[in-house]
């Protein structure tokens, strides 16, 4: 499903240049839960925005679903994004004046699907992550766990490839954020490949394994032996 | 092209956001209103100023004698001149240029008309047939005075529409009753309206028989002529008269005080002049209200992007091209600017024609209104600069990176 060879991402900041991708080789397979673990300045939000299509990056190879990612531009990246991959960011990024309905059914207007139709689908997701009768309440009218949920049910509503969390559950409490991590297992197991940033070890543990970054390199890969383990194919 | 859908997307944007819908729309209603306003105010101190020249004719030149104040040929300063019959018969027979011409006969004292039990104070002009062209007065019933009158010495009046309200007020037909005129009775031979209402309280008699009844011999007081001249030649014409007028009463022709002049189509050209100088003012300030709106509204859009940078970012990681963010921002810019603008120009439209019900009637500002043209122009120049505002900021958007925009701050 993905396949990154020899990967290199620097950020220019005027005359400073910061090499924060050293040359990533990774592959992920199709119905794969994975973690990327590191400490802050590591280079794991960079990869997941490399890995998204959020960014671009310098050289080396990304292959995703055995298509070349490479300069791209902006619309082609919109359409892959849209139909390829979901997005789950730590302070969820939902859009304040929308109603969680209309938020998760975003995605599919920029799909165009009729009006009717992506609402159908947006309560049928909402009922889901258990949030039907929480249609009509606005972001601010609702707690930290439930707009992560919303986040997922948008991610989700578009039936991606990968859903990408970004630091899922660092905004939420420990019990909200294993009720979080539950769901984006459930997702796991519906064939979907899920790919989770964090530095939360009792996350990352919930994963099939972890890719342990220091530096822009892969220091580790650690695998998880545990129940939830399912096999990868 | 037309998409419900997207329409519906911006709409509900733009409802949800109701402050910024209303302050970027009320900032374009508020520039169109004051467009408005300002160039109807405009257009009434045309009116005004064209209105008052309407009312008597714009050609006309008035004179009449005074007393010398140069010595000439031997006589001292100090001589009394004064005008006779003969004068316009002479002016009126042998000066060229001349179209109209009329005299005037000063009624000073006694200008008490009464009619049966009513009576009142009027203006009365004894004159000849031509001052009717010269005032400009508009025949409602009957004549006004005519040569014959003037021949026989008829003791004949026409009545302004005032004067006919103030002493007719049991609906009888004036025409061809008799009204006094310092006791002696005058047939009323024609009743009149004018464009300038206090005129309206005149009585015109013949000039010759105001003479008879005050034993005024054949003196007059002043002359009014009117020409189909311009500017200059009506200048020359002037010059003419005075050398013509010094020559037979024998003046310095350089003595102002002999003989008072008023051309008025000095006076219009002043005017003229004037109202140019407040049409480049209006135009001016006009051009300064469009371009004090459009870069309102384009500091407002940058606002507005700036604003919305986040949720552009969440569009654009979900899957929003970079076409649609150009789209939807240029769309929302394009439906506020143009209802907005629609929303000043009626109510801009609605308060002149409230002035100028309200405004009471005077000879300066009248009928303030708006060119349709002009006004529906600057409309739509706010709007397509408000369109063009927008694009750049929309631009600038649609290159943000998500990454960027979704950044934790």
């Amino acid at each position: 499903m993905i396949k990154l060879n020899k990967l290199h991402k620097s950020y220019v900041t005027g005359h400073n240049s910061l090499h924060v991708l050293k040359g990533i080789s990774l592959e992920i397979n199709e119905g794969e839960l994975v973690s990327i673990m590191g400490a802050s300045g590591s280079g794991k939000s960079t990869l997941l925005n490399v890995l998204g299509i959020l960014d671009g990056y310098d050289s080396g190879e990304y292959h995703l679903n055995s298509m070349l990612i490479r300069d791209i531009n902006e619309t082609k990246a919109a359409y892959l994004r849209n139909r390829m991959i979901g997005f789950v960011f730590q302070s969820f990024n939902l859009i304040s004046f929308k109603n969680s309905l209309e938020n998760v059914a975003l995605p599919l207007y920029y799909q165009g699907v009729s009006r009717r139709k992506r609402n159908m689908l947006a309560m049928e997701y909402l009922d889901k992550v258990g949030l039907k009768d929480w249609w009509s309440h606005l972001p601010s009218e609702l707690s930290g766990g439930q707009k992560q949920r919303i986040a997922i049910a948008r991610a989700l509503i578009s039936n991606p490839k990968i859903i990408l969390a970004d630091e899922p559950t660092g905004a939420l409490d420990s019990v909200t954020s294993l009720e979080v991590m539950d769901m984006l297992r459930t997702i796991n197991q519906n064939g979907i490949t899920v790919i989770i940033v964090t530095h939360e070890h009792d996350i990352a543990a919930r994963t099939q394994r972890s890719i342990i970054l220091k530096d822009g390199i892969i220091e580790n890969i650690v695998y998880h032996n545990h129940k939830y383990q399912k096999a990868v194919s | 092209m037309f998409d419900l859908d997207k329409w519906q997307e911006i709409l509900g944007t733009m409802s949800k956001n109701r402050l910024r819908t209303f302050l970027t729309g009320f900032s374009v209603a508020w520039g169109i209103f004051m467009l408005i306003i300002l160039l109807g105010a405009g257009k009434g101190l045309q009116n005004g100023i064209d209105n008052q020249f309407r009312e008597d004719a714009v050609n006309t030149i008035w004179f009449g004698a005074g007393t010398t104040s140069k010595p000439y040929k031997g006589m001292q300063p100090g001589r009394r001149i004064n005008f006779k019959n003969d004068d316009y018969d002479f002016l009126r027979n042998s000066v060229e240029g001349i179209d109209k011409i009329s005299a005037r006969y000063y009624l000073w004292q006694n200008r008490v008309v009464s009619y049966k039990k009513e009576y009142g104070v009027f203006d009365l002009i004894a004159c000849h047939p031509d001052f009717s062209y010269i005032e400009n007065v508009t025949l409602m019933e009957g004549r006004f005075i005519n040569k014959i009158d003037i021949k026989k010495r008829r003791k004949v009046v026409t009545m302004g529409i005032r004067a006919k309200e103030a002493l007719f007020k049991n609906g009888q037909e004036p025409l061809g009753e008799y009204v006094k005129i310092n006791g002696v009775p005058f047939q009323i031979v024609g009743i009149f309206s004018d464009r300038t209402e206090r005129d309206e309280n005149r009585f015109y008699l013949p000039v010759s028989t105001a003479q008879m009844i005050t034993n005024g011999g054949t003196n007059i007081h002043n002359l009014t002529i009117t020409s189909n001249l311009n500017a200059e030649e009506s200048e020359q014409l002037e010059k003419d008269l005075r050398t013509k007028m010094a020559e037979r009463h024998r003046f310095d022709a350089e003595d102002k005080n002999a003989m008072w002049m008023w051309n008025t189509i000095k006076e219009y050209k002043k005017f003229s002049n004037m109202f140019l100088g407040i049409q480049i003012f209006v135009s001016v300030i006009g051009i300064f209200t469009i371009i004090a709106g459009v870069v309102g509204v384009s500091n407002i859009m940058i606002i507005v992007v700036n604003e919305r940078t986040k949720e552009i970012g969440i569009r654009k990681a979900i899957g929003a091209t970079p076409k649609s963010v150009v789209g939807m921002i240029i769309f929302e810019s394009i439906i506020i600017t143009g209802l907005a603008g629609y929303i000043g120009l009626l109510l801009g439209i609605g308060l002149l024609e409230l002035l100028s019900g309200i405004i009471p009637k005077n000879d300066f500002f009248v009928n303030p209104e708006v060119n349709f043209t002009v006004a529906v122009l600057s409309t739509l120049i706010l709007i397509v600069a408000g369109t063009f505002a927008g694009l750049m900021p929309a631009l600038k958007a649609s290159r943000i990176k998500p990454v960027v925009a979704l950044r934790d701050e």
